[in-house]
C-alpha cells in the first residue's frame, strides 16, 4: 500500500533551492570571471579567490559568534564574494578588499538577520563603503593587458612597482574616448568584471532563460537610462552612438542583470521590478550626467533598494476573488 | 536625596546620547576628531550645570504657562557666555565647531533636562545632575570623534598614529561614517550593560520612563 502525505498546501513543489539558484548564478558570472582573468591577468583570479573565501570565511564566523545555524553552504556568501571582486579596481589591494567584504557579510547582512533579511546588497553596499573609505584606490584603473611583461610576482602586486602606475587610465566613462567594439568585448580600464559587456550579457541571458531572474528589471533599467541618454543626445546636439556608450560602459551591464534582479533587496512584483528597473535607470543617468562622480550604478541600485518595501507595497497584488476594501472600512 | 547616584546615572546609566539618544545633531555633527567632541561636550556641560542651576532656582518665579520660553532665554544666555569665552580664548575650536555652538541653545538635552529634573529638583541634586549628563555627553562625544579620527584621519588630537596615517578611511569622517560609528557604539553599550531589547515597546521601555511628566497607559 503507497503512503499518501497529507499536507497543507502548497503542493506543487519546485526542485530549486538556495543552494541551486546561487551555483547557476555563479556560473552565469563565469563569463564575466574568465574575461577579467584574460584583461587584467592574474590578479583578477587573486581578487575573486581572495573575495570569495573572506566573504563565507566571516559569514561562518559571525553565525557562530551569534549562535546561529551555519548556512555558508548555500553559497550566497560566496555568490556576494564574487559579485564584490567583480566591482573592484585590479589593483586594489587586498586588505581594502577584505574590509570591504567583512562589512557586506557582517554588517550589511547577518547584523540585519542573514540571508533574506538584509535591506541593501551586500555586494553593493560593499562596493560603496570601499569607494567612499579608499577614493583613491577605488579609482585607479590599470590599461587592459598591463599585465604584459610583469613578472609573475609584479602581476599579483596590488602596487610597489612604478610600472603599474605609469599604466594607469581613466576609466571610459571619465575619458569617454575608448572605441564600441572595445567596450563591447572589454578592451577598457574599469573594475575587473565590468569591462565585457558581451560575456555579461551572456551570463544575464543564461538566467534570464534558466528563469532565475526575471528580463523585466534588466529590460526596464537599460531602456530607461537608454531613452534618457537618447533625449540628452538629442538635446544636447551630440553624436547617436553615444547612447551606446553610456549602455556598455560602466558597471551597468553588471548591476542591471547581477545587482538589481537580487530576490531579497528588489521588489517582488513584476510591476515594482518595472519601477525599480526605471528608478535604477533614472538615477544613474542623473548622477552620470550631472553629479560630481563620474559612474552612478551601484549608487542608484542601493537607493533604490532603500525604496523596495515601498515600491513592494504599492504593487501588492490582489488575491484572486479578494474584495476590495473599502475606504473607511476596516 | 542620593547625591551620588544624581551625578552618576548620566555617565552610563541614562547617557543622553547612548541611551537617551537626545543631542543628535551635534553628536554627528562636531564629532569628526576628538579635541573638538570635548570641545563640544564640555562647552554643552558649561551651559547644562548652569542653566540647570538658574532654572532650579526660578522655577517658583516662571509661571507655568510660558515656562519654555524663560528656560530657552535663561539657557540662551550662557550659549552666548561660553561662545564669546571661546572665540576670545579657543578661537580655533570656535571655527570649527562653527554654528553648533550657537545651537547649543535648542540642544534638547539641556531643555530636557530643565523640564524633566531642574524644575521638580533641589539645588545641589539639579547642578549635580547637569555636570553628570554633560560628562556623560562630553565621554560620548569623545569616543565617537577618537573613533572617527582615528581610523578617518589616521590622527588622535591631531598627532598622527603610525600604521593607520597611511591607510586612512574617509568613510569615518563622513556624515554615514558618523552614524555607523553611533549605530555600533550604542550596540556595544548595550551588550555591555547586558540590555537586552524590551519585548514590547511602551513606557517601561523608555529611557526617561523614571523621570517623564506624562502618563502611561501601564501606570493607570
Amino acid at each position: 500500500m503507497q503512503l499518501l502525505t497529507v499536507s497543507p498546501s502548497p503542493h506543487i513543489r519546485s526542485s530549486m533551492s538556495t543552494q541551486k539558484i546561487m551555483g547557476l548564478v555563479i556560473l552565469a558570472l563565469l563569463p564575466a570571471m574568465i574575461s577579467s582573468v584574460i584583461v587584467f591577468g592574474i590578479r583578477a583570479l587573486l581578487l575573486i579567490v581572495f573575495c570569495t573565501a573572506v566573504c563565507v570565511l566571516s559569514e561562518f564566523v559571525c553565525q557562530k559568534l551569534m549562535k546561529k545555524e551555519t548556512t555558508v553552504q548555500d553559497g550566497s556568501a560566496a555568490l556576494t564574494g564574487v559579485l564584490l571582486a567583480l566591482n573592484l579596481p585590479a589593483t586594489l589591494p587586498l586588505w581594502e578588499a577584505a574590509i570591504g567584504c567583512i562589512f557586506a557579510i557582517a554588517v550589511v547582512k547577518q547584523l540585519f538577520g542573514g540571508l533574506g533579511c538584509n535591506f541593501a546588497n551586500p555586494a553593493i553596499t560593499g562596493r560603496v563603503f570601499l569607494l567612499l573609505s579608499f577614493a583613491g584606490d577605488m579609482t585607479t584603473w590599470v590599461k587592459p593587458f598591463y599585465y604584459k611583461g610583469l613578472s609573475f610576482g609584479e602581476m599579483l602586486s596590488s602596487n610597489g612597482n612604478n610600472a603599474i602606475d605609469a599604466l594607469t587610465s581613466a576609466t571610459p566613462l571619465a575619458s569617454g574616448d575608448a572605441g564600441l567594439l572595445d567596450l563591447f568585448i572589454g578592451n577598457v580600464g574599469g573594475c575587473i568584471g565590468e569591462t565585457s559587456a558581451l560575456a555579461l550579457l551572456v551570463g544575464g541571458i543564461f538566467l534570464i532563460a534558466m528563469g532565475i531572474i526575471s528580463a523585466s528589471t534588466p529590460i526596464a533599467y537599460l531602456g530607461s537610462l537608454g531613452v534618457l541618454s537618447l533625449l540628452h543626445t538629442l538635446i544636447s546636439g551630440g553624436e547617436m552612438s553615444s547612447v551606446l556608450y553610456t549602455l556598455l560602459s560602466g558597471g551597468v551591464m553588471l548591476g542591471a542583470f547581477f545587482m538589481a534582479t537580487d530576490y531579497v533587496t528588489t521588489p517582488i512584483t513584476t510591476k515594482g521590478k518595472i519601477i525599480f528597473g526605471i528608478g535604477c535607470g533614472i538615477l544613474t543617468f542623473v548622477i552620470r550626467e550631472f553629479a560630481s562622480m563620474p559612474e552612478g550604478c551601484s549608487f542608484s541600485i542601493l537607493l533604490m533598494n532603500l525604496l523596495t518595501p515601498y515600491i513592494d507595497r504599492f504593487t501588492m497584488t490582489k488575491p484572486v476573488g479578494a474584495k476590495v476594501q473599502e475606504k473607511g472600512e476596516n | 536625596m542620593n547625591y551620588g547616584k544624581e551625578f552618576m546615572k548620566g555617565l552610563i546609566r541614562e547617557n543622553p546620547v547612548f541611551v537617551a539618544l537626545l543631542g543628535m545633531c551635534p553628536t554627528l555633527a562636531v564629532t569628526t576628531g576628538a579635541f573638538n567632541g570635548i570641545g563640544m561636550g564640555l562647552s554643552t556641560t558649561f551651559v547644562l550645570i548652569c542653566s540647570n542651576l538658574v532654572i532650579c532656582l526660578l522655577k517658583k518665579a516662571i509661571p507655568q504657562q510660558v515656562k519654555l520660553p524663560c528656560y530657552i532665554v535663561i539657557i540662551a544666555t550662557f550659549v552666548t557666555l561660553i561662545q564669546f569665552l571661546l572665540h576670545g580664548f579657543v578661537p580655533a575650536l570656535y571655527t570649527s565647531l562653527g554654528a553648533f555652538l550657537e545651537l547649543i541653545t535648542v540642544n534638547c538635552i539641556i531643555l530636557g533636562r530643565a523640564e524633566m529634573f531642574a524644575s521638580k529638583n533641589g539645588v545641589v541634586a539639579s547642578v549635580l545632575d547637569g555636570a553628570g549628563m554633560g560628562l556623560g555627553f562630553t565621554l560620548a562625544l569623545f569616543l565617537m570623534g577618537s573613533i572617527r579620527e582615528i581610523f578617518g584621519s589616521g590622527t588622535w588630537f591631531g598627532i598622527s598614529i603610525p600604521v593607520l596615517e597611511t591607510h586612512t578611511m574617509s568613510l569615518f569622517v563622513m556624515p554615514a561614517g558618523g552614524f555607523f560609528v553611533l549605530g555600533i557604539v550604542i550596540a556595544i553599550v548595550c551588550k555591555l550593560s547586558k540590555k537586552k531589547p524590551p519585548k514590547k515597546l511602551g513606557c517601561s521601555a523608555c529611557p526617561n520612563a523614571a523621570v517623564c511628566s506624562a502618563k502611561c497607559e501601564e501606570a493607570e
